[in-house]
């Protein structure tokens, strides 16, 4: 299923072809059916119902997953609160133990859960063997280090578990954003009911399997299915006290109006529409690195994706040329080919939401550029993009796409670049492209967002915190910040 | 007749840097003989808009002279012990309030310049990066004062917003409203920029909906509000994803987690290599 192109240029003819490179997956065992895991064990829904998962790169259905509804909901929280409190009391270098351990199987069948991730999500193999699986183990390392070091965390504070935790999680990391939310729960003793996306669950299943591994006490991790109506019905569960959710700004929203007045603790972590800012005496070759990495890093399913370049007009020119080169060279498709650069869509449903913005992009009168490509017959696809002649009130300026889409704007003084970088109402992320130091400094100070990369994109690391301004969310995690909201503190 | 004829003083609300009454022309009477302003929606519209415009320039000030600014509040406020304590009712009780808000404004003064390096961190990533993370101010925060203490609890509650870098806009206690209102003279000589704090008095079923609703509020310190009152602050906050300080059912005291709660933290990662 290896893209073919069709390029007329005198190089490209000359160009030697990629021999296919697949990953084996027959050391994968996926079950056809999934219970839902409550207390310890996997059970049948009460709901009776089950949805299929698919591969969205052949549009294969993987397995069947479980439906929770309220009774599954119920049993689950309540598994989840009976377990809170010897977990919470349990001494904290046991609960870091556990916490290790889960890290080191982690790393143990780090192959089966990034060829299982690749599966279900369609990103590339070598994403998720050599990001999303390598950083979820080592997310775990490092908040089961912390679990029995709290005191000197937080001196004079006492710190204490808050109790279940409600965790919803997206579809474009999963195993990562699991990690990101149950190590720093485990951690500061809490026990959790975790609901991942509809259409990546398989691997917070495989999760499953790993705490019944590690022997972690039952109900001290919960992994419920289902899609928005269970995710709403978790959060607004009366014996949830913290409620932890990425997505989308708009969900992200609701959860914050159904838990006014609950009393339960939240952190949100939602959309984004980063700037990359690039200079003109940023290093250009560099540069375009950062803005494909930025942008086509996932196919753009990344909330804090670099989805607008901002170029100094001077060197607007160079650089496009430049970048136009380089996306020219990526390889569309098998996400399991290891020598692929962009898998397929998660969804149909996501495939149409970034069809229906780039043709706005289109009616609004931005310029399309895609390399030509050639997409698969089956499944999710759409080819790397870049918009240029971009202006502001564009939607595709202003809405998060979440796909392999880049809109470019230029800009003459760093204070346009501010202006026109701030002039959202998210705030994740920011990307700045200068070999000057003083400026660097400077842009970070103005740029109004949780994380800013300087000279480089899309790095993540559990010791790092992050999260948003504005309506990007609010709450940290990673690093000792992760830690703060999952703990009482005086 | 009187020896003296007293000079009464009209109350003001305390707006971009002046002593305005309210566009409505309104006014109500907590009190048999006084006049507090009552300040309508458009009042509150043009509070955030000056706080908004306040922002950058307070933000953008070295954390030292954040802290030179709000020690010189605490000398005003000082100052003025006796009449702040004749407007909270005399006595003892009223004199330790006005030592609490005066302690509040040296206490929080002190931290503008220490609390990057306790609430700060560098941090050890598996790579060759130079990490660091640093709280910033939120943007413009909301204040809900409470009813009593009327005084110390809105001092207890704009100074870690000050001090963080935030500009204010507060709800002074609908039913004693004359402290917080005396407290904008302290305020407003204490070389605070125009509009950094602002002080607005009123009927909080009025002004509170606005407050919590407005897109260009970031936050909004709730700890003033009453059970039902918080709900709908909530519910209202989720239009922008504002930060909501809940009330925790403790006097205020005197913690960096104030300040800590209304700043975000922003991580800054760099390459390191030749």
């Amino acid at each position: 299923m290896a893209l073919t192109k069709r390029r007329d240029t005198a190089l490209a003819k000359q160009s030697f072809d990629y021999a296919p490179a697949p990953e084996a997956v027959d050391h994968v065992k996926i079950a056809d059916r999934y219970g839902l895991f409550i207390g310890g064990k996997f059970v049948e829904p009460k709901s009776g119902k089950h949805f299929p998962t698919i591969n969205p790169a052949t549009e294969a259905v993987l397995s069947h997953v479980a439906e929770a509804l309220a009774a599954d909901v119920d049993r689950a929280v309540e598994a989840a609160s009976r377990a809170q409190q010897s977990w919470g009391r349990l001494s904290p270098s046991s609960r870091a133990r556990y916490i290790l351990r889960i890290s080191r199987i982690l790393q143990e069948r780090a192959r089966e859960l990034a060829v299982v991730e690749t599966m279900d999500g369609g990103k590339p193999i070598k994403e998720s063997r050599d990001v999303d699986i390598p950083l979820a183990a080592a997310h775990f390392f490092y908040y089961g280090g912390w679990a029995d070091k709290l005191e000197w965390a937080f001196p004079n504070r006492s710190p204490r578990p808050i109790g279940v935790c409600g965790q919803v999680i997206p579809w474009n990391f999963p195993l990562l954003m699991l990690a990101w939310k149950i190590a720093p729960a485990l951690a500061a003793g809490n026990t959790v009911v975790l609901k991942p996306a509809e259409t990546t669950p398989l691997t917070a299943l495989l999760f499953a399997e790993i705490c019944q591994q590690a022997e972690l006490p039952p109900g001290v991790v919960n992994i419920i299915t289902g899609a928005g109506k269970t995710g709403s019905l978790l959060v607004q569960h009366p014996d949830v006290r913290k409620v932890a959710f990425t997505g989308s700004t708009e969900v992200g929203k609701l959860i914050q109006r159904s838990t006014a007045g609950s009393g339960k603790r939240l952190t949100l972590e939602l959309g984004g529409k980063a700037a990359n800012i690039v200079f003109d005496d940023a290093p250009l070759d560099q540069a375009v690195e950062g803005i494909v990495n930025g942008i086509y890093f996932n196919q753009g399913h990344v909330c804090c994706a670099g989805s607008r370049l901002l170029v100094q007009e001077s060197v607007a020119g160079a650089l496009l040329e430049k970048l136009r080169r380089r996306v020219d060279t990526l390889r569309l498709g098998d996400p399991l080919d290891k020598n692929t650069d962009i898998g397929a869509i998660n969804s149909k449903a996501q495939l149409e939401k970034i069809e229906g913005l780039v043709e706005s992009g289109r009616e609004e009168g931005a310029e399309i550029y895609q390399p030509p490509c050639e997409l698969p017959a089956k499944g999710f696809w759409f080819p790397p993009t870049i918009f240029t002649g971009v202006s502001q009130s564009h939607r595709i300026a202003r809405e998060e796409i979440f796909g392999p889409v880049l809109s470019v704007l230029t800009f003459r003084t760093p204070a346009e670049a501010v202006e026109k970088a701030n002039n959202t109402p998210y705030g994740l992320s920011a990307g700045v492209w200068t070999e000057k130091g003083s400026r660097i400094l400077w842009m970070t100070q103005q740029l109004r967002a949780g994380v800013v990369w300087a000279n480089t994109y899309n790095r993540f690391d559990p010791t790092s915190p992050f999260g948003g301004y504005k309506e990007s969310g609010f709450g940290r995690e990673g690093g000792l910040h992760g830690l703060i909201p999952y703990l009482e503190l005086n | 007749m009187p020896d003296r004829v007293e000079v009464r003083k009209t109350y003001k609300l305390y707006l971009g840097g002046e002593f305005v009454r309210s566009e409505s022309g309104r006014s109500y009477q907590p009190a048999a003989d006084v006049n507090i302003p009552r300040g309508s929606r458009k009042d509150l519209r043009d509070a955030v808009r000056v706080a908004r415009g306040a922002f950058a320039g307070w933000a953008g000030k070295t954390a030292m002279n954040r802290g030179q600014v709000l020690y010189r509040a605490a000398e005003m406020l000082d100052g003025r012990r006796q009449q702040f304590i004749a407007e909270l009712g005399g006595g003892r009780r009223a004199g330790r309030e006005v030592d609490a808000a005066v302690e509040a404004f040296i206490w929080y003064a002190g931290w503008t310049d220490k609390l990057a390096q306790v609430a700060g961190t560098v941090n050890p990533v598996a790579g060759p990066y130079f990490n660091f993370t640093i709280p910033e101010p939120t943007g413009v925060v909301g204040v809900v004062a409470p009813d009593e203490p009327a005084l110390a609890g809105l001092v207890l509650r704009i100074a870690p917003a000050l001090a963080g870098g935030n500009t204010v806009v507060a709800l002074a206690s609908e039913k004693s409203p004359l402290p917080a209102l005396t407290l904008g003279e302290v305020l407003a000589t204490s070389d605070f920029p125009p509009g950094v704090v602002n002080v607005l008095t009123g009927f909080r079923k009025e002004l509170l909906p606005w407050l919590a609703s407005h897109m260009d509020v970031n936050a909004i310190d709730a700890s003033g509000c009453s059970r039902e009152e918080l709900t709908a602050v909530e519910e209202a906050a989720a239009a922008n994803v504002k930060r909501v300080v809940k009330p925790n059912g403790r006097r205020a005291r005197l913690t960096p987690q104030a300040v800590t709660d209304l700043m975000e933290m922003k991580t800054v990662w760099h390459p390191i290599g030749v």
